[in-house]
């Protein structure tokens, strides 16, 4: 492979399109929507960069995680808890120190620079956050991925569990400048608040920066699916003994996906952390894990864009839902009122699609192989 | 008068038509073999038979009842029992454990204990190891186990694949031995073996399968005597 | 998640000075010289606890581990059958029975039986259901698709109960089935009745099912299924009925470990979705992997050998860590005896 300037800008190029996209969503797109429509924004692509990355789990290597909010809550600890005390290192405070890519239009002041010191703070932690993830991922993957599916499935609940009791059980979260100005580091980094949660995070998420991760994610995944890697993933998925009869280490590469995808997890807890202030281990349990599972599944296991496209679906179709019932129930009597039913139906469609058609929506292929398949059907 | 009918049977593995068209007949009271090379078809057709592979088309009649359909559990009542390739024993069961599970369809309590003790006659080594477990076993006490273990469920039609895989020339001896004897009480086997020459010694007609088709048959002694045979199966020039 | 055992006592005022190991041998080192001293109290309620809780995880962690021992898959949903069991006790009791659910009421001797006997009926009747719908379609699919099923069939329970018309979304007290009596004293301990029968019914229901297993046809034709499903088959084991029976068994079990659990902790009866239900299955699962999955025996042991870790931590040691002692045990069985204590090791078939 020869890397010259051409195919650099031409692997580049898919990057530049997301960051521009991101752009647009942050100067065009969300001063015209409203708060509301802004939060949903930035929830889905929270929600595509999870299930994007556990597809990478879940879908190519068929191994089977059930702690992906696990990861998501190491990622937004770290993430939160680098940009909060950072903050105060930097600024003594926690407020928002990042130019106008960080800055909602609500927010008012739209002048200023476009990147500032306090949006390279929040990508670092971005990016720390996801390296802790990381390291979790090698050191829970690494033990149990050498055993047969099922125990990583048990592993990574216990995982999330135990990560969520630790998360429970560290120091309260201190506010004052001048008591964070006297801890060391390493003992702010117990500090993490507990039952209480960790509160006062700086809203750096906004739709600038969680789409440019999202490209980074998409491109990203996109990329290892193409490459021999993806094929090597997609052996072990298809048949285990028969891939290292062919030579494929099947460990090591599921240990490898198994990395990644903590990383991406860990990236999105960190956006969230960064987009509700907060970030508590107790909200961030199995039913979060279940969440992003689902979306896998329906998207298809193995298909980026059936899992991002079921990423936007089914994180506006609970909205949907709950204002249809909210106005349903507005013309009916109290004792009538239409109950809860969305996670019925979320089970029930989960239990028909696995006996319907059990490789998902897409299954492996992405949306535009079908398109790319209907013109051959003409062709011939 | 033919005990087993098949006609016509077809099976597949996905892609992979694993039998075409097998037409094969049991008379009742005889020992019939089915010999062909590996991968011919031969454990298929018994596995069809007892139902734990479904065919594609064909017929099989059991005694004037069609067999396709059926699950594996009412074929065993109807009388029919197979001891599978490889002995197939249960490894976490002790010798008697196992031989009681090969009465599981029947009631007959007094005729359990009679069988018992006519399988623990043909089989004295079995007798001393009741109480061990059958993992502990050597290779020709398994497959003694697997054989004696099917008689339990006192059928009318034995299929034994295999019986003499990777056992000393001695043992096989013994085991066909045996084989003769079980059917000189009455019970009608359907045996499918590598090894021809025993097969055909031991057997009054035989079936030659290759690569899923019935390429001859005809009684035992002159399929020995046919050249095919002996050239493909006998290893005589 | 600190309510999941209202009624857990936990270390005295005075523990500190028990603190670590050293705490647990001078206690043990106290129960031999001296039966009315403060420590041998807390042991023996420490013990009693544990075991009691313990026996609930081996029912539980019977079902998980029959059913992993047949179909080979993890039945996520054998948890949530198990939360059916204690609230469906609770819709039978208050909503049908119309006993009253205010504190201290106390009902008829005649309604814990019926309770118990209807909750298991009707958790065997889910069980069946859910084997027939919902696994059953799937039984040559791969593995992981029966596991997302079984995460479907989870939620689907969990949710449905959420509903007003059954459980409803919010925590409720149980009636007190079993009358509040005290037996009697055991080193200072109150041995009250209820986990008298919770203990009896476990240790009856164990035996119950180890003669069933080891000692029936039906048994032996389950210990041949799960050996291998069509080698069974042709002995002629009726393997679909079998499937069948292994889920209304785990299920029945399940069902009589939720109406045990509401009546040890009757107060804060959770509703069906709650986290803390999640916690308690997944004890009894780590509690058959860690006897070794597949095998009864060592769902028993794993179930007691849980609880007492539990308890013992909470008394002892620190007890905000109560799911880690559990889940680092998890951890260290699949590190180092990945097929569990009492597991044999098997080889993937190709």
């Amino acid at each position: 492979m020869r890397l010259g300037v051409g195919t650099l800008l031409r692997n580049l190029a898919p990057l530049v399109v997301g960051v521009a996209l991101a752009s647009i969503l942050h100067f065009w797109i969300q001063p015209a929507s409203g708060a509301f429509a802004t939060k949903v924004l930035v929830d889905i692509g929270i929600n595509v960069i999870l299930a994007v990355s556990l597809t990478l789990v879940n879908g190519f290597t068929g191994q089977f995680s059930i702690g992906h909010a696990g990861f998501m809550c190491v990622g937004g600890y770290v993430a939160a808890a680098v940009t909060y005390y950072g903050s105060h290192r930097l600024y003594g405070d926690a407020f928002l120190h990042g130019g106008v890519l960080s800055w909602t239009a609500g927010q008012g002041g739209v002048a200023g620079p476009l990147l500032a010191g306090g949006d390279l703070l929040f990508v670092v932690a971005c990016l720390l956050g996801g390296l802790a993830a990381a390291v979790a991922g090698y050191v829970v993957g690494l033990p149990s991925l050498r055993l047969r599916g099922d125990y990583l499935a048990i592993v990574t609940l216990g995982f999330g569990e135990i990560v969520r009791v630790l998360f429970q059980s560290t120091q309260p979260q201190l506010f004052l400048a001048g008591e964070i100005q006297s801890q060391s580091t390493w003992r702010l980094g117990t500090m993490l608040g507990g039952a209480l949660g960790f509160t006062s995070v700086p809203f750096y998420s906004t739709l600038f920066w969680v789409y440019a991760f999202v490209a980074l994610t998409l491109l990203a995944t996109y990329r290892i699916k193409q490459s021999g890697y993806g094929r090597a993933f997609l052996s072990i998925r298809e048949d285990e003994v028969a891939a290292e009869a062919m030579g494929v280490h099947t460990t090591r590469l599921k240990v490898r996906a198994f990395v990644l995808s903590s990383f991406f997890a860990g990236l999105a807890g960190a956006l969230f952390a960064h987009s509700i202030g907060s970030i508590n281990a107790g909200e961030l349990g199995f039913q979060k894990s279940f969440d992003v599972i689902i979306m896998v599944v329906l998207g298809g296991m193995g298909s980026i864009s059936g899992s991002t496209l079921a990423a936007i679906i089914l994180t506006i179709l609970p909205e949907v839902l709950r204002t249809a019932t909210e106005h349903v129930n507005r013309y009916l009597p109290e004792s009538y009122a239409l109950p809860d039913l969305r996670m019925i139906i979320y089970s029930l469609a989960l239990i028909v699609m696995m006996i319907v058609r059990p490789q998902g929506l897409f299954g492996l292929h992405e949306i535009w192989d079908f398109r790319k398949k209907a013109r051959r059907h003409e062709g011939t | 008068m033919a005990l087993l009918e098949i006609r016509d049977l077809d099976v597949h593995y996905g892609a992979i038509h694993a039998l075409q068209g097998i037409a094969l007949t049991v008379a009742a009271g005889q020992i019939v073999t089915l010999i062909g090379a590996n991968g011919a078809g031969k454990s298929t057709t018994l596995r069809t038979i007892s139902g734990l592979r479904r065919p594609t088309a064909g017929t099989l009649v059991f005694d004037g009842q069609s067999l396709v359909g059926k699950p594996p559990h009412e074929i065993v009542r109807l009388g029919i029992a197979h001891a599978p390739e490889g002995r197939g024993i249960f490894a976490n069961f002790t010798v008697a454990e196992n031989l009681e599970i090969g009465a599981y369809a029947r009631h007959d309590k007094a005729g359990i204990a009679a069988d018992r003790e006519r399988v623990l006659t043909l089989f004295p080594r079995l007798r001393e190891r009741l109480q061990q477990s059958a993992a502990t076993l050597s290779g020709g006490e398994q497959q003694m186990l697997a054989i004696a273990r099917a008689v339990l469920a006192r059928p009318r039609l034995l299929l034994l694949d295999e019986p003499s895989l990777g056992l000393a020339p001695q043992v096989v001896q013994t085991i066909f031995q045996i084989i003769r004897e079980i059917n000189a009480a009455g019970t009608t086997i359907l045996l499918v073996e590598q090894n021809a020459h025993m097969a055909l010694q031991t057997a009054h007609y035989g079936y030659v399968l290759e690569v899923g088709r019935i390429v001859m048959h005809a009684p035992a002694n002159e399929l020995e005597r046919s050249d095919e045979v002996r050239r493909a199966y006998l290893g005589v020039a | 998640m600190g309510s999941v055992f209202p009624g857990l006592r936990c270390a005295p005022p005075g523990a500190a000075i028990w603190r670590p190991l050293r705490g647990l041998g001078r206690g043990l080192g106290a129960l031999a010289v001296c039966p009315s001293y403060v420590p041998v109290t807390k042991l023996v309620q420490t013990l009693l606890d544990g075991l009691a809780v313990g026996g609930l995880y081996a029912l539980i962690a019977l079902g998980y581990t029959m059913v992993y021992g047949i179909l080979k898959f993890i039945n996520f949903a054998h948890s949530d059958i198990f939360v059916l069991g204690a609230w469906i006790s609770w819709v039978f009791a208050v909503r049908v029975l119309g006993v009253p659910d205010s504190a201290g009421a106390t009902a008829p001797g005649w309604t814990g039986p019926l309770v118990f006997l209807v909750a298991m009926t009707a958790c065997g009747t889910a069980g069946f259901l859910i084997e027939r719908f919902a696994y059953k379609p799937l039984r040559n699919a791969p593995r992981l698709n029966v596991l997302i099923t079984a995460i479907g069939v989870s939620l689907l329970l969990q949710n449905t109960g959420q509903l007003r018309v059954f459980f409803g979304p919010y925590p409720k007290s149980m009636p007190l089935l079993v009358p509040d009596v005290t037996l009697g004293y055991l080193a200072g301990v109150r041995v009250p009745l209820v986990d008298v029968i919770v203990l009896g019914t476990v240790v009856v229901l164990m035996l119950g099912l180890e003669g069933l297993i080891f000692r029936t046809k039906l048994g032996r034709g389950m210990r041949a299924v799960s050996f291998n499903t069509s080698l069974a088959a042709l002995m002629g084991v009726n393997v679909s009925a079998v499937i069948s029976f292994t889920f209304v068994l785990g299920s029945a079990l399940a069902a009589a470990a939720g109406f045990l659990f509401v009546m040890k902790y009757p107060a804060g009866l959770k509703q069906p979705a709650d986290t803390s239900w999640m916690m308690l299955g997944l004890k009894a699962f780590v509690a058959a992997v860690v006897g070794g999955i597949g095998n009864v025996r060592g769902a028993m042991l794993g179930g007691m050998l849980i609880g007492l870790l539990e308890f013992f931590g909470v008394a002892y040691f620190e007890p905000l860590y109560r799911d880690v002692y559990v889940f680092s045990l998890l951890i260290l069985v699949l590190l180092f005896r990945p097929t569990g204590l009492l597991g044999r090791a098997t080889v993937e078939k190709v």
